[in-house]
C-alpha cells in the first residue's frame, strides 16, 4: 500500500509530458489534413457537378450528426477492416495492419473535414462574386485565382470557425484515449489508476488542456488580427 | 453484416433503456444546464464582483478542457474524494453520490451552463437599453422587466444558438459510457463483447443518433417557430420572416 502512497506526481511528470506533445503532434497533423479534407469538401459543395455536390454535402451532413465518440469507435474498429476487404478486392492479399496514431489522426482529421467543409463553404459564398469573375476576365489559371483572391478573400470569414474547430479538436483528441491508444489523457488515466490519485491527476489533465486551449485562441487573435489587416475597424466605426 | 442480435428481447429491452437513459439525461441536463447559464450570464453582467468572477472562471475551465476529461474528474476525482469522507457511505445521499448519473448530470448541466451561458450574455447585452426603460416606465419592477422583457428579448435574439447548443450536448451523450453509464453506446459496447462483433451495433447506433438529431433539429425548430414574438415578427415583415412565410390571414 505504501508503494501506491509514494507514487506521485513527479514520477509521472515525464510521461504525461510525452502525452502533451503526442496530443499536440495528433492535433497538427489531423488539423492539416481536415484543413484539406474542408478545402476539397467545400469545392466539392460548389461544384457545378451534381454527384461530387451530393456526395460532400452527404459527407459533411451525415459525419456533423453523428457524435464524435462513436464515430472514432466506428472507423478505428470498423476503418481497418474496410481498409482490408478493400485491399482484398483489389487483389492485394494480407491485412492491413494500422498503427495507433495514424488511426488517431484519420479519425479526428475525417470529422474535423466535415465541420471544415462548412465553414469553408460559407466563407467562400461570402467572397463576392464580382472579385471572382474580374480574376477570369483576367485570365488567372484556377490555381492562381485560389492562391490570390479566394484564398485571401475567405481567410477573413473562415478564420473565427477555424479557431473554433482547432479548440474542438484538442479537446476531441482526448476521445481518442478510450480506442486505447497512449496520448495526454490516457497516460493521465494509467497514472490516476496507479498511483489513486484520481483528483490530482485528472486537475493536472484539465489545467493542461486549458494551457493548450488558452495559448491557442491567444494566437488566433493575432493571427485574426493579421488577416484581417487593411479592413475598417468596426468596432470603432461603432463607438 | 450480422445484425440477428437485434431480434433478441433482451437486447431489444437493453437499446430502450439505453435509448431512454440517453434521453433523460439530455432533458434533464438541458433544463439544468439552461438554468444555469442564465444565473452565469446574469452573474456576469449585474452580480457582485466575486460571484462575476466566478461566472466567468467556470466559465473558461468548462469551455477550455474536454467534455471527457471533465467527465473523469467529476465521477473519478471528486467521487473518490468523496468516498474518503468518513460516514458518507452510510448517509442517505451515497445512493446518489455513487450513482454515474448524478455525476454525468452534473457535468453536463455545468457544461451546458458555461457554453450557453456565453451565448445568453452576449444576447442579453445586446438587448437595447431602452426596451427596459420602457419596461420601467410601464411600472415593472426589476424582476418583472428581467422575466418580461429583458430575458425572452435576448432568447429571441439567440435562440437559433441555443439550439445549436442542445444538438451539441445530445452528441456528447455518449461520453457518458466511459463512467459506466447505460446510454445508447454502453449497449452497444456490451452487445458486441458478447456477440464477437467489432462494427454492426456500432452502426446501428450511428443510424438511431443521426434519426435522433434529426428529429431534434425537427422539434427545435418548432420550438423557434413558435416563441413568442416570432410569429408577429414574421407576419410584419421583420428580420424573422425568412425563418416562416406569414399565414394566409
Amino acid at each position: 500500500m505504501s508503494q501506491f502512497a509514494q507514487e506521485g506526481l513527479a514520477d509521472w511528470a515525464a510521461p504525461i509530458l510525452a502525452g502533451a506533445v503526442t496530443t499536440l503532434q495528433i492535433a497538427f497533423a489531423a488539423y492539416a489534413i481536415g484543413l484539406l479534407l474542408g478545402l476539397v469538401g467545400a469545392a466539392s459543395r460548389l461544384s457545378p457537378w451534381a454527384p461530387l455536390r451530393a456526395l460532400a454535402t452527404s459527407y459533411s451532413t451525415a459525419v456533423r450528426a453523428v457524435p464524435e465518440l462513436l464515430l472514432i469507435i466506428l472507423l478505428y474498429y470498423g476503418g481497418s477492416q474496410a481498409l482490408t476487404a478493400l485491399m482484398n478486392a483489389l487483389g492485394v492479399a494480407g491485412k492491413v495492419e494500422i498503427s495507433g496514431f495514424v488511426t488517431a489522426v484519420g479519425v479526428l482529421a475525417f470529422v474535423q473535414g466535415a465541420y471544415m467543409t462548412e465553414v469553408f463553404r460559407g466563407a467562400i459564398l461570402a467572397i463576392p462574386k464580382g472579385q471572382l469573375e474580374a480574376a477570369d476576365a483576367y485570365g488567372f489559371s484556377p490555381m492562381a485565382r485560389f492562391r490570390y483572391i479566394t484564398l485571401p478573400g475567405m481567410l477573413p470569414n473562415a478564420l473565427p470557425g477555424m479557431s473554433n474547430l482547432w479548440l474542438i479538436l484538442i479537446k476531441d483528441t482526448a476521445l481518442i484515449s478510450v480506442i486505447g491508444f497512449s496520448e495526454l489523457f490516457f497516460t493521465v488515466q494509467q497514472a490516476a489508476a496507479s498511483s489513486r490519485a484520481y483528483f490530482l491527476f485528472y486537475s493536472v489533465a484539465g489545467l493542461l488542456y486549458l494551457l493548450m486551449t488558452l495559448t491557442s485562441s491567444a494566437a488566433f487573435s493575432r493571427l485574426e488580427r493579421y488577416v484581417r489587416r487593411g479592413e475598417p475597424d468596426i468596432s470603432a466605426q461603432e463607438a | 453484416m450480422d445484425f440477428s442480435w437485434l431480434s433478441d428481447p433482451y437486447y431489444q429491452e437493453s437499446l430502450w433503456t439505453g435509448l431512454i437513459n440517453t434521453l433523460v439525461l439530455l432533458v434533464v441536463s438541458a433544463v439544468l444546464g439552461f438554468t444555469l447559464a442564465v444565473g452565469m450570464a446574469m452573474a456576469r453582467i449585474k452580480g457582485p464582483r466575486p460571484l462575476a468572477w466566478l461566472a466567468s472562471g467556470v466559465s473558461i475551465v468548462m469551455r477550455g478542457t474536454p467534455l471527457l476529461v471533465q467527465l473523469f474528474f467529476f465521477y473519478y476525482g471528486i467521487g473518490r474524494l468523496l468516498e474518503g469522507i468518513p460516514g458518507i457511505r452510510e448517509s442517505m445521499f451515497w445512493g446518489i453520490l455513487r450513482d454515474p448519473f448524478f455525476y454525468a448530470t452534473l457535468t453536463f448541466t455545468l457544461s451546458v451552463g458555461a457554453y450557453s451561458g456565453e451565448v445568453l450574455r452576449g444576447a442579453l447585452l445586446s438587448v437595447p437599453p431602452g426596451e427596459r426603460e420602457a419596461g420601467r416606465a410601464f411600472g415593472m419592477g426589476p424582476f418583472q422587466v428581467f422575466s418580461r422583457l429583458w430575458l425572452p428579448r435576448a432568447i429571441q435574439l439567440c435562440l437559433p444558438t441555443l439550439t445549436g447548443e442542445m444538438i451539441l450536448l445530445l452528441k456528447s451523450v455518449p461520453l457518458v459510457s466511459t463512467i459506466a453509464m447505460m446510454d445508447l453506446l454502453q449497449v452497444a459496447n456490451i452487445i458486441r463483447d458478447e456477440n464477437f462483433l467489432t462494427y454492426e451495433p456500432l452502426l446501428f447506433i450511428g443510424a438511431i443518433y443521426l434519426v435522433l438529431t434529426i428529429l431534434l433539429t425537427l422539434c427545435l425548430r418548432q420550438v423557434e417557430l413558435n416563441f413568442p414574438g416570432v410569429r408577429a415578427q414574421a407576419r410584419s415583415g421583420g428580420w424573422l420572416s425568412r425563418m416562416r412565410q406569414p399565414r394566409p390571414a
